[in-house]
C-alpha cells in the first residue's frame, strides 16, 4: 500500500516538473497559431537554442545559473525577432505548405548547425550546488531541482496570466487572437504585437528548453525529435489558447511520466493512442473554438 | 504553387510525357553500374507520386506520410519472412494492407485541419514507429528485420546482385501506378480534388461529398505508398526502422517540392535530384547535408515556388 502511495506521489511530482517544461516551451507555438495561425514547425528550435546558450555560458563562461537563464532567454528572443522580421513574416498570408516547408528547412538547418558547434552527444548540464541533493516535505524526499521546477515554473507561468489578464499588451493579445480584423480597426498594431508576442514566446521556449535541459535533454536532433510532444500540447490544448496547453501539458507530463515508470516496455504507445482518440473526440482541442 | 487548371484538351497525352520514361530506360543501359541506386530512386520515386496526390491535388498537408510506406514494407517483409515469397502478390498485399491503414487513420485525420491535421498525421506514424520498434518478435525491432528471400518475379527473373531485375521490376510497377495515377487526376473524380483544394466551401455548396472523395483518396495514395514500401523490401530484402519514421516523410515532401507540387512530374524530377546529390554529398557528413537541404527549402519557399517544374513554366511564360 504504502509502495503503491509512493509511486503515485513520485509519478505526480516527476510528472509535474515534466508537465511545466512543456507548457514553458509550448505556449508561445499556441499564441503564435492563434494570432496569425502560422504553423511553426522549429518552435522546438528556440528552446533547444536555449538549452545550448544557457548550459555554454554555464559551463564555459561560468555564469552563475539564473544569471545564464535570463540571458538565455534575451538571446533567444531577439534572435526569434530578426527571424521573425525577415522570413516569417512574408509567410503569413501564405499557404501552410509554404510555411511547413520553411519551419522543416529551419528545423533541419538548426539541428545540423548545432551538430557543428557542439557535436553530437547531448550537454551535460551542471546545476548549481543549491540545486542538487534531495528536500524533504512531509516526510518524503524530493530530488531539489525538481521541487524547483515546479516552483519556478508555476511563478513563470502566474506571471504570464496576470499579464495577460491585466496589461494592456495582454489584453490587446486577447483581442487580437478572437479578432484580428477589429483589433486592427481599433488601431492596434497588430504586426508590431506579433512580432512582440512572438519574441516573448520563443524567449520563454528558450527558458523551458534552458530549464528542462535535464528532462529533455540538449542535442542536435532536440526540435525534430520532441516537435510532436510541443504539438500534442498545442492541439490537444486548443490553438490561441493560453490555458488549454497548460491542461494538456499537465495531462501529458504525469500520463507519459507515468507509462514510462509502470509500463516501460509500451513505450509512447499509449499516448498517442490516447491522442488520437481526444482529437477523434474533440478536433478543435479541449479549449480550442469549434471551427 | 500548383498549376492553374488546363483546358479540356489538356487531358491528351503530351510528347514531353514520355521524356522520364525515355530516361529511365536509357539509364538502364548507360550506368549499369547504378542500378542498384537506380531501383531505389524509381522506389522513391512512387513514393513521391503518391504524396503528390494527396498533398498537390487534394491540398492534404501531411508530415507522416512514411507511416504507409513503412506498413507496406513491413507487411510484405513479414509475410516473406514466413514463407510468402511471390513479389506480386506480396506487393498486392502491402498495398491492400496500407490502402485499409489510410481509410481508418484517413477517417481520423481529415476531420481535423491546420495544425490539428499535421500533427495527427504525424502522431500516427511515430505510433506505428513506436510498434514496430517493441513487436521486436515480430519485426526485429531496432536491428531490422532481417531473413528475407524473394521468389523470382513471374517465376522467371530471379532477382541478381547487380540489381537489373529490380530496377527493371521497379520500373514496369511505378509505370502502371504513374498510369493509373494519371487516370485518376484527369477523370472527374480527380478535377473534384482539385476544387475542394481550391475552395472547399464552394464545393460543399455544390453538393460534393468533400468528405469521402478525400477519403478515397487519402486511401488511393497510402495504397501506392505501401506498394512502394514494399518493392523496397523486396529489392534490398531488409526492412529497417527508418521506414516509419519521421526524417523519410520529410524527405520525401522535399523531394516532391523540388521538383514541383501537383503536377504529377515533379515526382519524376524531385525525387532523383534528391536521392543523387544525397549520394554524391551525403556520404561523408549527413549533418552538413542536412543544413544544405534545410537551406534548400527555404529558399525554395521565398524564391522559386513550384520547384524546378515552376520555374519552368516561368521560364517558358517569360519566352512566348
Amino acid at each position: 500500500m504504502d509502495a503503491a502511495l509512493s509511486a503515485l506521489v513520485s509519478i505526480a511530482f516527476h510528472g509535474l516538473a515534466y508537465a511545466m517544461v512543456l507548457y514553458l516551451i509550448s505556449v508561445g507555438l499556441s499564441v503564435t497559431m492563434g494570432l496569425m495561425g502560422f504553423v511553426n514547425l522549429a518552435h522546438g528550435v528556440f528552446a533547444m537554442a536555449g538549452g545550448y546558450v544557457a548550459i555554454s555560458l554555464m559551463n564555459r563562461a561560468g555564469i552563475p545559473f539564473f544569471l545564464a537563464l535570463a540571458l538565455a532567454f534575451a538571446v533567444v528572443a531577439l534572435a526569434s525577432m530578426a527571424l521573425e522580421r525577415t522570413l516569417y513574416a512574408r509567410l503569413y498570408g501564405a499557404t501552410e505548405l509554404d510555411q511547413v516547408l520553411l519551419t522543416i528547412g529551419l528545423v533541419f538547418m538548426a539541428g545540423a548547425a548545432a551538430k557543428f558547434f557542439w557535436g553530437p552527444l547531448p550537454l551535460p548540464v551542471r546545476l548549481p550546488d543549491y540545486l542538487r541533493g534531495q528536500i524533504d516535505i512531509a516526510g518524503r524526499a524530493f530530488p531539489a531541482y525538481r521541487s524547483f521546477l515546479i516552483v519556478g515554473g508555476a511563478a513563470v507561468v502566474t506571471a504570464l496570466w496576470l499579464g495577460l489578464e491585466r496589461t494592456r499588451f495582454g489584453a490587446q493579445i486577447r483581442a487580437t487572437v478572437d479578432n484580428r480584423r477589429m483589433a486592427q480597426s481599433l488601431g492596434i498594431n497588430t504586426a508590431l504585437l506579433f512580432t512582440c508576442a512572438f519574441a516573448v514566446g520563443s524567449g520563454l521556449a528558450a527558458l523551458g528548453g534552458a530549464l528542462g535541459a535535464d528532462i529533455l535533454a540538449i542535442d542536435p536532433t532536440y526540435a525534430q525529435e520532441h516537435l510532436i510532444f510541443f504539438l500534442i500540447v498545442v492541439a490537444v490544448g486548443g490553438l490561441g489558447s493560453i490555458r488549454g496547453p497548460f491542461v494538456a501539458a499537465l495531462l501529458l507530463g504525469i500520463a507519459d511520466t507515468a507509462c514510462k515508470y509502470l509500463i516501460p516496455e509500451f513505450g509512447a504507445f499509449f499516448i498517442y493512442a490516447a491522442t488520437l482518440g481526444l482529437l477523434l473526440w474533440r478536433p478543435q482541442g479541449l479549449f480550442g473554438h469549434a471551427a | 504553387m500548383t498549376a492553374p487548371p488546363p483546358s479540356p484538351a489538356a487531358h491528351r497525352l503530351r510528347l514531353y510525357e514520355i521524356l522520364p520514361w525515355l530516361c529511365a530506360g536509357g539509364a538502364f543501359f548507360v550506368f549499369p553500374d547504378y542500378l542498384a541506386l537506380g531501383g531505389q530512386i524509381l522506389i522513391m520515386v512512387l513514393f513521391a507520386l503518391s504524396l503528390d496526390l494527396v498533398l498537390g491535388y487534394a491540398g492534404i498537408v501531411t508530415l507522416g506520410h512514411a507511416a504507409f510506406f513503412g506498413a507496406g514494407a513491413y507487411v510484405a517483409g513479414i509475410l516473406a519472412a514466413h514463407g510468402w515469397t511471390e513479389p506480386l502478390t506480396l506487393l498486392l498485399a502491402a498495398g491492400a494492407v496500407a490502402c485499409l491503414l489510410g481509410l481508418v487513420t484517413g477517417a481520423i485525420v481529415l476531420r481535423t485541419s491546420g495544425l490539428s491535421l499535421l500533427m495527427v498525421t504525424l502522431v500516427v506514424s511515430e505510433l506505428l514507429q513506436e510498434a514496430a520498434n517493441k513487436l521486436g518478435w515480430l519485426t526485429g525491432g531496432a536491428d531490422g528485420l532481417q531473413g528475407i528471400t524473394i521468389a523470382p518475379v513471374l517465376g522467371l527473373f530471379r532477382f541478381d546482385l547487380f540489381g537489373r531485375t529490380a530496377y527493371l521490376y521497379c520500373l514496369v510497377i511505378l509505370f502502371l501506378a504513374w498510369a493509373l495515377a494519371r487516370l485518376i487526376v484527369h477523370s472527374p473524380f480527380g478535377r473534384s480534388l482539385i476544387g475542394i483544394r481550391e475552395n472547399v466551401t464552394r464545393m460543399h455548396a455544390i453538393g460534393s461529398p468533400v468528405f469521402r472523395r478525400r477519403l478515397r483518396i487519402y486511401a488511393i495514395s497510402a495504397a501506392l505508398a505501401g506498394i512502394a514500401g514494399a518493392l523496397l523490401t523486396q529489392t534490398t530484402q531488409f526492412v529497417a526502422l527508418q521506414v516509419l519514421s519521421f526524417e523519410l516523410s520529410g524527405s520525401v515532401l522535399v523531394m516532391l517540392i523540388l521538383g514541383g507540387v501537383g503536377r504529377l512530374y515533379g515526382a519524376f524530377i524531385g525525387a532523383p535530384l534528391y536521392m543523387i546529390a544525397q549520394d554524391q554529398l551525403a556520404r561523408d557528413d549527413p549533418a552538413h547535408w542536412l543544413f544544405w537541404i534545410g537551406l534548400l527549402l527555404v529558399v525554395v519557399v521565398m524564391f522559386a515556388r513550384g520547384g524546378v517544374l515552376g520555374i519552368v513554366d516561368r521560364l517558358r511564360g517569360a519566352l512566348r
